[in-house]
């Protein structure tokens, strides 16, 4: 049944003859004829602006810039746009459970001096020792989360120092930075290219294919998404609250490792000073994709463009060359600012039919 | 348990049932058997027990430990069951519609419908096309017509109540539970609710039935089960059994009891003669008040009586501004008050003590004083500075008049027992020197000492010239507290008693809605397996 302008509330009759319309008969519950248009248009802006904006902004970028619009400079995005991109995946996950996860950015700084470490006995080992340890960590955190109910904020605070501290040891205070053999099947993993395009990036498709199959078709999609919406109704439906969480949070801690290790494999070293703040820089994309901090609604192609959107920014402010780097998190931080302004605006007019 | 002699095999069934929380004894030994094919209403007043058994029955909540062999087991379709989660409940085929409703805003009709039971096709994922037929013919069987692609939260809330009920019905179950299922329902969907309750007997499905609204009981249940204090006080079917016992069964009074005096600390009657401090006019709000108005003079203590839910603390609230009404008009002293605004009302001079002082009084970490003076603080400070000297004259004379009990003024009132709380609260609210006083349950959950303490002090207020709005399931404090007794049932006042007319008889007969000149007496067989309760004298007419 189409959703027509006068006919969204159903007619709620008696089991026998049913009438067609029901006519608003004093009910306040039933939806006006008029705000539907406008209620399509606030949902559309929720889940499209940020593509409609990354649209603009990476014409506008490409008419003002001849640079821009350049085969380099588009696969330099591309792979820089990957890593974060995978954080970002997990972080849609958490947040949709209406989480947070701060640990990521350590993570993800872990999990390239862990890969890079794990290089020398092979690329097996780089590739695993990382998703081991910052999936456990992620798995910590969901049970503490889920089972001993703490706050998400504080756990993956906690967590996040935490797994600086472990970085730190495993490089001497940061003074080792391992090396990753560039011949090692490991290193194409960040260097190799597949159609003229990087590895980085095909696995990001890849992964953000499979998580929005997971997301949008599995049975544990649907419990991501009832978790977050409503906890309590979704425990009295049936829902195993603490299993998703707990499984939320593992996947977000494996997709920073995995990013952190990929990102170290382009590197071909694991650098120690990468990933401070990544993890607000995945939240903030995540929630210009139209995911509600709040929870309960999102998906991933959103945080994919939010990603984008942020690097185009980034790149953008990079090509004016007067301007200084510092205001790629100006700007970034405004439109962020906005982006939630607009959301939590269009939140509630919906809210109000 | 008693058995019933025949009848179709019990589908559910709880023999001896406790449940503690700390502190509190919520369920209390209760035997309950639904069978199948039966509509069996559960009944009781706040407190009973209600909630907390259907939660153990539903495996939300897991009952105590049997203290006897065969006592605190749960049996289901003939073999002892326990429900570490609902999830396992549902499976085992009994599930539930909450009161409110418990789904997820977000998230689509049909999504709602089918969580954790979606149809899956190929590699495991959700056949959303297959999911949206069935979830259509689902509703369209419940006469529901909507697009089971749209979120949730932009249905009306009766079309959301339909869904959960869809939810219920559509998985394999053999017992529904349905916690008062009415409360947010127009009369149409109240049709259609119970063609469905009726088509789940046909199937032979047992549906468990909350409700405080009796018509509803008596057209669609066919059992009853009463709670009271965590008991069942009684069992059996509903046909043939007086309204007005049912409601003498609920509240634990009996008809033609003799009443004993001196229970209460109520004095006589006050002086009723002057214009009203308070009117309320009209007060409408969807779904709870249906046009209430009435009357407080000053000096007058006016009793709200009625079954909960018949609107007694909504119209409290309403008048009170702390929710909004739809329609209608509250005028103090004279003076049209806004309506929906605290402030506004408190103001004009209307003070709420409001029916749960843990929640919505008292703040346990702050001392005796700070919570007197936490209402009249605007009143007690200068240029923005809290006047401390006048806070002191103000906290020691109200400490000292409501003879509230405490190592002084800089006790926590966390540590003071809840006849004190209570105390305190009143005297925050008597601080802003108050024409009105709504008082909510004032005397549940204390002590009986300390609830003769706070009676006599309503008496003596009410003496000062205050205007008193007395709300109480307690029958006596509410006959001999009250000058007049205004009585509601599902949001509308039904009877006015003053003066004579303020007995307890004719307070059942109005709160059962049973017109005063019909006799109540209760025919002779029906079976009562009530030992708790002495037989019922039937109630004479005046």
């Amino acid at each position: 049944m189409t959703v027509g302008t006068h006919s969204p509330r159903s007619p709620l009759g008696p089991p026998g003859p049913r009438s067609p319309v029901r006519p608003a008969d004093g009910g306040t519950d039933a939806d006006p004829p008029g705000p539907a248009r406008a209620e399509r248009v606030s949902a559309f802006a929720q889940q499209h602006g940020a593509l409609v904006t990354l649209v603009v902004a990476v014409l506008a970028a490409w008419l003002s810039f001849d640079t821009f619009m350049t085969t380099d400079n588009m696969q330099n995005m591309a792979v820089s746009s990957a890593f974060l991109a995978v954080v970002a995946l997990g972080t849609t996950f958490v947040i949709v459970t209406g989480g947070i996860d701060l640990s990521v950015g350590s993570l993800f700084a872990l999990g390239g001096v862990l890969a890079a470490w794990g290089s020398r006995y092979g690329s097996a080992v780089a590739l695993l020792l990382p998703l081991a340890v910052c999936g456990l960590v992620g798995f910590v955190n969901g049970l503490l989360i889920s089972r001993s109910r703490l706050a998400p904020f504080i756990v993956t605070l906690a967590a996040m120092l935490g797994a600086r501290g472990i970085l730190l040891a495993v490089t001497d205070e940061g003074s080792r930075t391992y090396l990753v053999d560039e011949d090692s099947f490991f290193a194409t993993l960040g260097q190799g290219k597949v159609l003229g395009v990087g590895a980085p990036v095909w696995i990001t498709v890849g992964l953000f294919v499979a998580g929005a199959v997971v997301l949008r078709r599995s049975r544990f999609g649907q419990y991501v998404y009832a978790v977050g919406g409503n906890e309590d109704a979704a425990a009295l439906m049936g829902v195993p609250v603490a299993r998703t969480k707990t499984a939320v949070y593992t996947l977000s801690g494996l997709c920073a490792g995995l990013a952190g290790a990929l990102n170290a494999a382009w590197l071909v070293s694991g650098v120690t000073i990468l990933g401070s703040g990544m993890e607000l820089e995945a939240i903030s994309a995540v929630v210009i994709g139209g995911t509600l901090l709040s929870g309960g609604f999102g998906f991933l192609s959103g945080s994919l463009v939010g990603v984008l959107l942020l690097k185009v920014i980034q790149n953008v402010i990079n090509q004016i060359g007067s301007l200084d780097s510092a205001y790629q998190q100006v700007v970034s931080g405004g439109f962020l600012a906005v982006v939630v302004v607009a959301q939590t605006w269009l939140g509630r007019r919906r809210r109000v039919l | 348990m008693p058995a019933h002699p025949a009848g179709p095999a019990a589908v559910l069934s709880a023999a001896g049932l406790s449940k503690t929380f700390p502190g509190v004894r919520a369920l209390d030994g209760v035997d309950f058997t639904v069978r199948a094919g039966e509509v069996h209403a559960l009944i009781g007043e706040n407190g009973a027990g209600k909630s907390t058994l259907i939660k153990v029955l539903t495996g939300v909540y897991r009952p105590d430990p049997p203290a006897a062999p065969g006592a605190g087991v749960l049996t289901y379709d003939g073999s002892e069951v326990e429900f570490a989660t609902p999830l396992e409940a549902q499976h085992a085929g009994i599930s539930t519609i909450y009161q409110e409703v418990d789904l997820v805003p977000l998230m689509s009709v049909a999504r709602n419908l089918f969580l954790g039971w979606e149809p899956r096709g190929r590699l495991g994922l959700i056949d959303f096309r297959r999911m949206h037929r069935e979830a259509d013919a689902a509703l369209r069987d419940l006469g529901v017509r909507v697009d089971v692609r749209r979120p949730l939260r932009e249905l009306g809330v009766g079309v959301q109540q339909m869904v959960a009920l869809a939810r219920a019905v559509s998985v394999d179950a053999r017992v529904v539970v349905m916690d008062e299922p009415t409360s947010s329902l127009e009369p149409r969907e109240v049709v259609t609710l119970f063609g469905v309750i009726r088509m789940l007997r046909e199937r032979g499905i047992a549906v468990i039935y909350v409700s405080h609204r009796l018509d509803e009981l008596y057209e669609v249940c066919d059992t009853v089960t009463v709670l009271r204090d965590g008991r069942s006080v009684h069992t059996g079917p509903i046909a043939g059994l007086d309204r007005l016992r049912l409601v003498s069964l609920m509240l634990g009074r009996e008809l033609g009891d003799v009443r004993d005096q001196g229970l209460t600390r109520f004095s006589g009657s006050h002086d009723t003669a002057a214009e009203p401090v308070l009117r309320a006019e009209e007060l409408t709000v969807r779904h709870q008040l249906h046009g209430v108005s009435l009357t407080v003079r000053p000096g007058e203590v006016v009793g709200l009586g009625g079954l909960l839910g018949s609107g007694r603390s909504e119209t409290a609230k309403a008048i009170a501004g702390a929710l909004p009404p739809d329609s209608g008009r509250v005028v103090v002293a004279g003076v049209p008050v806004r309506t929906g605004s605290t402030p506004a009302a408190i103001r004009a001079g209307v003070s709420l003590l409001p029916e749960d002082r843990k929640a919505e009084g008292i703040v346990p970490g702050l001392s005796v004083r700070e919570n007197i003076a936490l209402a009249a603080l605007p009143g007690l400070s200068r240029f923005g500075l809290v006047d401390e000297a006048r806070i002191d004259r103000v906290v020691a004379t109200f400490m000292k008049r409501l003879r509230i009990k405490a190592s002084g003024p800089h006790q926590k009132v966390g540590e003071l027992s809840g006849g004190n709380q209570q105390k305190v609260l009143l005297a925050r609210w008597l601080a802003m020197n108050p024409k009105v006083l709504l008082l909510d349950e004032p005397t549940r959950g204390i002590d009986v000492g300390a609830k003769a303490e706070v009676q006599k002090l309503i008496d003596e207020l009410a003496d000062d010239g205050l205007g008193v709005l007395l709300i109480s399931s307690d029958m006596e404090e509410l006959i001999e507290g009250s000058d007049r007794v205004v009585v509601l049932k599902d949001g509308a006042v039904v009877e006015e008693l003053a003066g004579d007319a303020v007995t307890e008889d004719r307070l059942l007969r109005a709160v059962a809605a049973m017109p005063a000149d019909v006799p109540a007496d209760v025919p002779a067989d029906v079976p009562v397996d009530v030992p708790a309760v002495r037989t019922a004298s039937g109630g004479d007419d005046d």
